[in-house]
């Protein structure tokens, strides 16, 4: 594993963005290894969600580089991001209600069978890979059900497996345990777990501390556009994440 | 229970969908279509020429009249878009179809010489080589519908434009150039092709019309594409959720554009359809159409909030509009009535389908 850790999966330097006249990031260095869980927390407003989305592609960084795996990449599209395998899983999850799961997890990568010049899809192998999927995550989750009809943990795994399906190195969470059952809450981080275990990078962006203390190895704070902390998961408390996010404490 | 796959997962907790309560069984299309065959058996004991043979052959061409244009505008309407230029651009392209086909069997004009030439007798004109007149002439008229469509989709999908705002100026903009070029006087399709064009319009073949047969293969044609091809999941996915289809790494703007130009090569190709059988293209041809291929839509189960449709819905909705329409014919109402009896059923076809998910 030192070999691996030596080169971070990610790499943020001096990361700047300003909408018009409002600073929304400012000066962000990060660094995310493979088979690390970091939890990303600040209060509303405080540029996670920019922060995120310039990851993954959505916004291009006004200031500052990033890097993956070591080499300078420029996302013009959240396509692009993917492609060098970086995954978000949506806070509002990103399904298309009126499609099936299955439809869903192979959404933009649809597996097709060609017939001369005619491409169709293949719905037989995306739904016995769909099925694997849900196996994985232990959802009770049925491939040809369309999502309309599907519980909030259902909806859940239907975007996880999403992200499985590309082999990411970096899966980025935006609240993926915010409106889920107990059981369920269970069950991502069961999952966040297993990615860890297969050499993912994990970026959990979470309000609920018990789940960034069960599952992160390292948590960073995020206050007003800047980082303001970043420390090993042992090394802090909630009290003292806690007092970062609201400002009672400036700076750790 | 059974499953039909090697399943790693059992399933505890989560029954399985009843199959009436999926597919067709639970949709807008299915009761239409359950009203459809009521109507049909009403009508059928209502009035004994209903079910006559030239009765049908009216009833289908009646409906293939606009049925075509109606699986075009339910591409866009599954999207989440709309487009009110179909009436205008079924008339535009019929116009240029006849107007190209008129002037390409002048002999006389420049573009004439190439195509045509005198027979001996002075007066026939030949066409050079048979069918090519009506070949370019039909491509002109598809021609103009497709840069229609593509100014559409690119107001829509690049400068972020409404549909309805966007296709309502292209409504006016396509009729009023079609008043400009035939200055208000329509035009016919004329010369040695001619009668290829009728017989490919408005003949039949082993009794079908024609319209009828191209609408079938179009019908199916469009259900591969929308339920087997991964551009027909991607539009299915931009009605059912945009922004997800966005994130999803679908060319969204691609399949905006593709969409429109569908719908607008749809709607030219059932302009030139109907210049057929008319036997002209007038200026005001099929004003006002685009209310009927929408309400056909809508009524068959097209969802305007985007998401939802197919081409077996659109078709069950003009088919629909056209029994009632021939049945008031039949039963010797008066024919004012018709528009009347549509609105309330557009209203009945969409509150059957709320009330159904109300109780699920």
């Amino acid at each position: 594993m030192t070999s691996a850790e030596a080169t971070p999966v990610l790499e943020l330097t001096g990361i700047g963005k300003e909408f018009g006249a409002i600073r929304a990031l400012h000066e962000v260095d990060m660094q995310v290894f493979p088979g690390e869980v970091v939890g990303l927390m600040g209060d509303n407003g405080a540029g996670k969600s920019t922060l995120v989305k310039i990851i993954a592609g959505n916004f291009r960084p006004s200031h500052g580089e990033i890097r993956f795996a070591g080499n300078a990449v420029h996302f013009s599209r959240p396509l692009d991001a993917r492609t060098v395998g970086i995954e978000v899983v949506y806070q509002d999850l990103a399904l298309a209600d009126n499609l099936t799961a299955a439809a869903n997890v192979f959404l933009g990568r649809e597996l097709k069978r060609t017939f001369g010049p005619i491409a169709l899809l293949d719905h037989k192998a995306m739904a016995a890979r769909a099925l694997e999927l849900f196996g994985e995550l232990r959802s009770e989750t049925r491939p040809d059900d369309l999502v309309k009809q599907m519980s909030g943990g259902q909806r859940q795994a239907v975007a996880i497996a999403r992200t499985r399906l590309s082999n990411a190195r970096l899966v980025m969470m935006d609240e993926p345990t915010a409106a889920i059952s107990v059981r369920q809450v269970e069950q991502v981080l069961g999952l966040i777990h297993r990615l860890k275990e297969q050499g993912v990078a994990v970026m959990l962006i979470s309000h609920r501390m018990p789940d960034v203390f069960a599952v992160c190895d390292r948590v960073v704070v995020m206050r007003r556009g800047e980082k303001r902390a970043d420390k090993p998961i042992h090394q802090t408390s909630p009290e003292e994440v806690t007092a970062l996010i609201t400002g009672a404490k400036e700076a750790a | 229970m059974a499953m039909p796959l090697e399943s790693p997962i059992s399933f505890t907790n989560v029954g399985r969908i009843r199959w009436w309560q999926r597919g067709i069984f639970a949709s807008q299309t299915g009761y239409v279509l359950l009203a459809l065959a009521v109507l049909l058996v009403i009508m059928h004991f209502a009035s004994p020429y209903f079910f006559t043979e030239g009765n049908m052959q009216n009833v289908a061409k009646n409906f293939s009249f606009i049925a075509i244009a109606t699986l075009g505008v339910t591409f866009v309407i599954i999207t989440g878009g709309i487009d009110l230029s179909v009436g205008s651009m079924m008339c535009f392209s019929a116009m240029i179809t006849s107007m190209v086909m008129t002037e390409l069997s002048a002999p006389g004009s420049p573009a004439g010489a190439l195509f045509v030439h005198m027979a001996a007798d002075g007066k026939t004109v030949l066409a050079k080589v048979p069918g090519l007149i009506l070949l370019v002439s039909i491509l002109a008229g598809l021609g103009v519908a497709l840069v229609a469509g593509l100014v559409n989709g690119f107001c829509i999908a690049v400068l972020g434009l409404s549909p309805f705002v966007t296709t309502l100026g292209m409504l006016s903009i396509v009729r009023g150039l079609g008043y400009v070029v035939s200055n208000g006087r329509g035009s016919f399709p004329g010369g040695p092709d001619a009668d290829y064009f009728y017989a490919l319009t408005s003949g039949d073949v082993l009794g079908v019309p024609v319209p009828f047969i191209y609408l079938v293969i179009l019908a199916l044609a469009m259900a591969v594409v929308l339920h087997h091809t991964s551009f027909g999941r991607h539009v299915f996915a931009l009605g059912g959720n945009e922004k997800a289809a966005e994130l999803t790494g679908i060319p969204v703007v691609r399949v905006k554009i593709e969409v429109y130009v569908i719908c607008a090569l749809a709607a030219g190709l059932q302009g030139i359809i109907i210049s057929g059988w008319l036997g002209s293209a007038p200026a005001n041809m099929a004003t006002s159409y685009e209310l009927n291929v929408i309400a056909a839509a809508v009524i068959g189960g097209a969802n305007l909030a985007g998401g939802i449709g197919g081409p077996l819905g659109a078709i069950v909705g003009c088919v629909l509009l056209e029994v009632i329409r021939n049945g008031l014919v039949l039963a010797q109402v008066s024919s004012y009535w018709q528009q009347t009896l549509v609105g309330v059923i557009i209203i009945l076809a969409v509150l059957v389908d709320r009330i159904r998910s109300r109780m699920i």
